[in-house]
C-alpha cells in the first residue's frame, strides 16, 4: 500500500512537472517578448523541477539522497530566481525590444 | 548499449556545435559554446568519466564561458568589420578544422580493439598512494609532472593577462570596480550562494581522495565564488602587486617542486613519494594547489590592471 502511494506521487508529481516543463519551453518559444518569455521559463525550472523531485523522493536511495535532491532543487530555485531577475533588469534598461 | 538518450544527447551535441560556428553575433556564439560545454560534460557523466566530466563543467563551460563572455562584452563596441578574416582564409580554417577532426576520428577508428589502456595497472597500484579515487592518483601520483606543468601554465596565462596591462597600471587592481545595487538580485545572490559554494568547493576538493572531485574542480568553484562576490561589489578586486597574493599565486608550483626535489633527495627519483607519507604529501600538494588554482582562476577572470589606486 505504502509503496503503491509512492508510485502515484511519482507519475502525478513528475507528470505535473512535465507538463510546466512543456509549458515553459512553448511560452519560450511563442512569447513575444524578453520578460513574458522569461515569465514562462521560470515556471519550468522552478514549480516544475520541484514537482519532479518531490515526485522523485519515494523513489530516493537514502534520505541522503532525497535530501540532496532537495538541496539541489533550492539552489536552482536560488540561482533562477535571481538571473531571471538581472536578465529582466537588463533587458527593462536595453529598451522593450530586447 | 546507448540508448534513446545517448542519441538524443549525440545530435543536440552536433546542432549546437553546428549552431555555434554559423552564430553571426559573438554573443550568441559565446552562448552556444557554453551550452555545448555543459552537454559535453553530460556526455563524459554517461561515458562513466564524472572527473572529466566535473571538470568540463567548471572550465569548458563556466570558466571559458566567462572568458569569452567578456570578450565579447569589449569587442561589442568595436566596429565589427574591422577584422573580418576574408573568405579564403574562412575556407582555410574550415579546410584545417576538418583534417584535425578527420585525424582524429581515423585514429579513433584504427584504434585496436580492445584500445590499450593502463586503467587496469593504475587500479592496481591505487593502494600505494593511499586514495580511494584512481583518478587523484595518476593525477597526483603516477603522472604529477604532468599535473606540475599544468599548474605552472594556469601561471603563464595568468602573467599573459597581466602583461596586457599600461605600464602605469601594473600591479594596480584588475577589471573595471563593479558596483551592483548593493539591495538588488546580484548582491542578494552573492550573500547566499557564496557561502554554500565555498562549502561546496572544499567539499569537492576534499572528497577528491576517494571519490569523483579534486583540487581542479574544487579550485574552479572557489575561482567562481570569489569572482560572484567580485562582480556584485561586495568586495574590490586586490592589488596584483599585493605579496600575499604573489605567494599564493605560486603556493601550488613551489610545494610541488618541493616535494618532488625532495623525492629527488630521499627517494628514487623526482616526484617518488616515500609510501608511507604518499597520502599526507599529496594531501599537503592538494591544499596548496586548490588555493593557487582559486586565486589564478579568479584573477585570469578578473582580467587585465586597469586601475593604480593607492592602497
Amino acid at each position: 500500500m505504502i509503496a503503491f502511494l509512492g508510485d502515484l506521487l511519482t507519475v502525478v508529481a513528475v507528470s505535473a512537472g512535465l507538463v510546466f516543463f512543456l509549458a515553459g519551453t512553448v511560452g519560450l518559444l511563442r512569447f513575444p517578448d524578453t520578460l513574458t518569455r522569461l515569465h514562462a521559463l521560470t515556471k519550468a525550472d522552478t514549480l516544475g523541477l520541484g514537482l519532479i523531485v518531490l515526485g522523485l523522493l519515494p523513489r530516493a536511495a537514502s534520505a541522503r539522497a532525497g535530501l540532496k535532491m532537495v538541496c539541489i532543487w533550492l539552489l536552482i530555485l536560488l540561482a533562477g530566481a535571481s538571473v531571471s531577475q538581472l536578465i529582466a533588469r537588463e533587458a527593462r534598461r536595453e529598451g522593450p525590444k530586447a | 548499449m546507448p540508448g534513446i538518450l545517448d542519441f538524443g544527447l549525440a545530435a543536440l551535441m552536433l546542432g549546437m556545435a553546428g549552431w555555434t560556428i554559423v552564430a553571426r553575433k559573438n554573443l550568441a556564439a559565446v552562448m552556444g559554446f557554453v551550452v555545448y560545454g555543459l552537454l559535453l560534460a553530460l556526455v563524459w557523466l554517461r561515458l562513466g568519466a564524472p572527473d572529466v566530466a566535473l571538470t568540463e563543467a567548471a572550465i569548458g563551460g563556466g570558466l571559458s564561458g566567462v572568458l569569452l563572455l567578456s570578450a565579447a562584452e569589449r569587442l561589442r563596441d568595436t566596429a565589427p568589420t574591422a577584422h573580418r578574416i576574408g573568405g579564403a582564409g574562412r575556407l582555410a580554417a574550415a579546410a584545417l578544422s576538418a583534417a584535425i577532426a578527420a585525424g582524429i576520428a581515423t585514429a579513433f577508428v584504427s584504434l585496436p580493439e580492445p584500445a590499450p589502456t593502463l586503467a587496469p595497472a593504475a587500479q592496481a597500484n591505487g593502494g600505494a598512494t593511499g586514495l580511494g579515487n584512481p583518478v587523484t592518483s595518476v593525477l597526483m601520483a603516477f603522472r604529477a609532472m604532468d599535473t606540475m606543468l599544468e599548474k605552472v601554465v594556469l601561471l603563464l596565462a595568468l602573467v599573459g593577462v597581466w602583461s596586457l596591462a599600461r605600464d602605469q597600471c601594473w600591479g594596480g587592481r584588475p577589471g573595471p570596480r563593479h558596483r551592483a545595487d548593493p539591495r538588488g538580485p546580484l548582491a542578494f545572490l552573492a550573500r547566499v550562494l557564496v557561502p554554500i559554494g565555498i562549502v561546496v568547493g572544499l567539499y569537492v576538493f576534499w572528497t577528491g581522495a576517494d571519490e569523483p572531485g579534486g583540487a581542479f574542480q574544487g579550485g574552479t568553484l572557489l575561482a567562481a565564488m570569489w569572482l560572484l562576490t567580485m562582480m556584485a561589489g561586495l568586495a574590490d578586486a586586490p592589488p596584483t602587486r599585493r605579496r600575499r597574493l604573489r605567494l599564493a599565486l605560486v603556493a601550488g608550483p613551489a610545494v610541488f617542486l618541493l616535494v618532488g626535489l625532495g623525492g629527488l633527495l630521499l627517494g628514487d627519483a623526482f616526484l617518488a613519494y616515500p609510501v608511507a607519507f604518499a597520502k599526507p604529501l599529496i594531501l599537503a600538494i592538494e591544499i596548496a594547489m586548490t588555493l593557487t588554482i582559486a586565486v589564478t582562476l579568479g584573477l585570469v577572470m578578473a582580467g587585465v590592471p586597469e586601475r593604480d589606486e593607492a592602497e
